[in-house]
């Protein structure tokens, strides 16, 4: 326990990173995921098109796969970024793929009817999809939307392996001082949880709250 | 108002529509019949192009159609539809499903275009259900809601697909009612339905539909007392005899 204890400031310099990590990429993954479900059920070809090559790319490659190469390919290219920069932008990208495919399965489940109402009443392709499509499909998608929150802070972790100190890194850190793995990382796993049951405890009000009933 | 010239429309191998000609004059009452499968609603869908036509031409207040785009929006503006299944906006209130194409098509501002909507509102008779979510409403409270969205936009011509086909019985009465009231106020209208009092009370022209194609058109009183053709004959035998 004091092997915590003693290196409290540690951890939570290392947790606030995590957070850092875990707003910050999904909230961009969030964005960009917007864009790609839009382009993926646009009445244009082309964009559909690069929606669906966005989607299975980054679907098919492992998140450590694309930090890796993010950081040693980026400098060769003349891009130098921050790591921690360089880790948010990857895993948004990442995640933007996951929350693509769940925006977009809400787009389904929204009747055809719906849009046709809307498009018949003079609304553009965008404006439907925002003021009609969109915020019945987020309504329907909420609860995947917290697993994938949920899962992208826990694929923040593997930011430490590209050298942010997070979370993880810190406990990592801690370890090698004190030699005490068990404690050390199930209070590092401990904090991770707390993290994603606060998302659950959200993703379940706001469910209940913007439930539509049909 | 509206013209349909040569309309071809094909499902896949199915002809849906066949060298359809069709015109609808300003502030007249076109009621479209026939049995199920006859190509009407894809009529209905292809004026504002909801249905793309395989070819042909639609001409509104003497404009070709556009076939896509921001055009086609403008064009849709004001050309109001009511469906089957009423389709409001299941996340809005009866109120903001009103408003909502006004502010954000037509550019009004929200508290002219609320004023707006509750008069519409009040005109068909649900004033008070304005706050209610459409799920809160009854079929006929919600195709009444869905004929004051339609009628916020100012539209040139109503478009009604098979508008009482959902509802229970003693719910068609209420949205025909309207549909009465504005067909006497004088408004454009197309009307896809089965209902044949409606066609007799309301039409000035009614268009009998089967395979595809338009076989028998005429004044209503004409085409229910004497019908000229014999499919024509069938189907007033099958629907009215109940």
């Amino acid at each position: 326990m004091s092997a915590i204890l003693d290196h409290l400031p540690e951890f939570w310099e290392g947790l606030i990173v995590t957070l850092q990590l875990t707003a910050a990429s999904f909230l961009g993954a969030a964005v960009v995921g917007l864009v790609i479900t839009a382009m993926r059920v646009s009445p244009v070809g082309v964009l559909r098109g690069i929606g669906t090559a966005y989607v299975e790319t980054f679907q098919n490659l492992p998140l450590l796969v694309l930090l890796v190469l993010a950081v040693f390919g980026l400098p060769e290219i003349g891009i130098k970024a921050d790591l921690l920069v360089t880790a948010i932008v990857v895993i948004a990208l990442y995640e933007a793929a996951y929350i693509a495919e769940a925006l977009r399965s809400g787009v389904n489940a929204v009747s055809a009817g719906q849009g046709e109402a809307a498009r018949a009443l003079g609304l553009t392709f965008g404006q439907s999809l925002r003021h009609v499509i969109l915020p019945q499909a987020l309504r329907t998608v909420i609860q995947p939307l917290g697993n994938i929150f949920i899962a992208l802070t826990m694929n923040t972790s593997l930011a430490a392996a590209i050298g942010v100190v997070d979370l993880t890194a810190a406990a990592n850190r801690v370890n090698l001082m004190e030699a005490q793995p068990i404690p050390i990382f199930v209070g590092a796993g401990l904090a991770y949880a707390l993290i994603a049951a606060c998302a659950g405890f959200v993703t379940g009000r706001l469910e209940r709250r913007l439930v539509m009933v049909r | 108002m509206i013209q349909v010239q040569g309309l071809n429309k094909w499902f896949g191998d199915h002809h849906v529509l066949r060298d359809i000609d069709l015109e609808v004059a300003q502030g007249e009452v076109v009621v479209v019949i026939g049995p199920s499968g006859s190509g009407k609603s894809t009529l209905c869908r292809c004026l504002n192009r909801l249905e793309t036509a395989g070819s042909g031409d639609i001409l509104i207040d003497g404009v070709p159609a556009p076939v896509e785009g921001r055009e086609l929006a403008r064009l849709r503006a004001d050309v109001g539809m009511v469906f089957q299944s009423f389709n409001l906006f299941q996340h809005k209130s009866v109120l903001e499903n009103v408003m909502l194409a006004p502010v954000k098509v037509r550019g009004v501002s929200r508290t002219e275009a609320e004023s707006t909507a509750r008069q519409l509102l009040a005109r068909v008779g649900i004033a008070e259900q304005a706050g209610k979510l459409p799920a809160q409403l009854s079929g006929g409270q919600q195709q009444r809601a869905a004929i004051a969205r339609a009628l916020a936009m100012r539209p040139k011509v109503m478009l009604f697909d098979e508008p009482t086909s959902a509802l229970d019985p003693e719910m068609v009465g209420e949205v025909l009612d309207v549909m009465v009231q504005l067909a006497a106020d004088g408004m454009t209208m197309v009307v896809v339905t089965h209902e044949m009092g409606f066609a007799r009370r309301a039409a000035d022209r009614v268009v009998f539909m089967d395979g595809g194609q338009i076989v028998e058109t005429g004044e209503p009183n004409a085409f229910f007392e004497a019908p000229t053709t014999d499919r024509a004959r069938d189907f007033l035998a099958k629907v009215l005899t109940h």
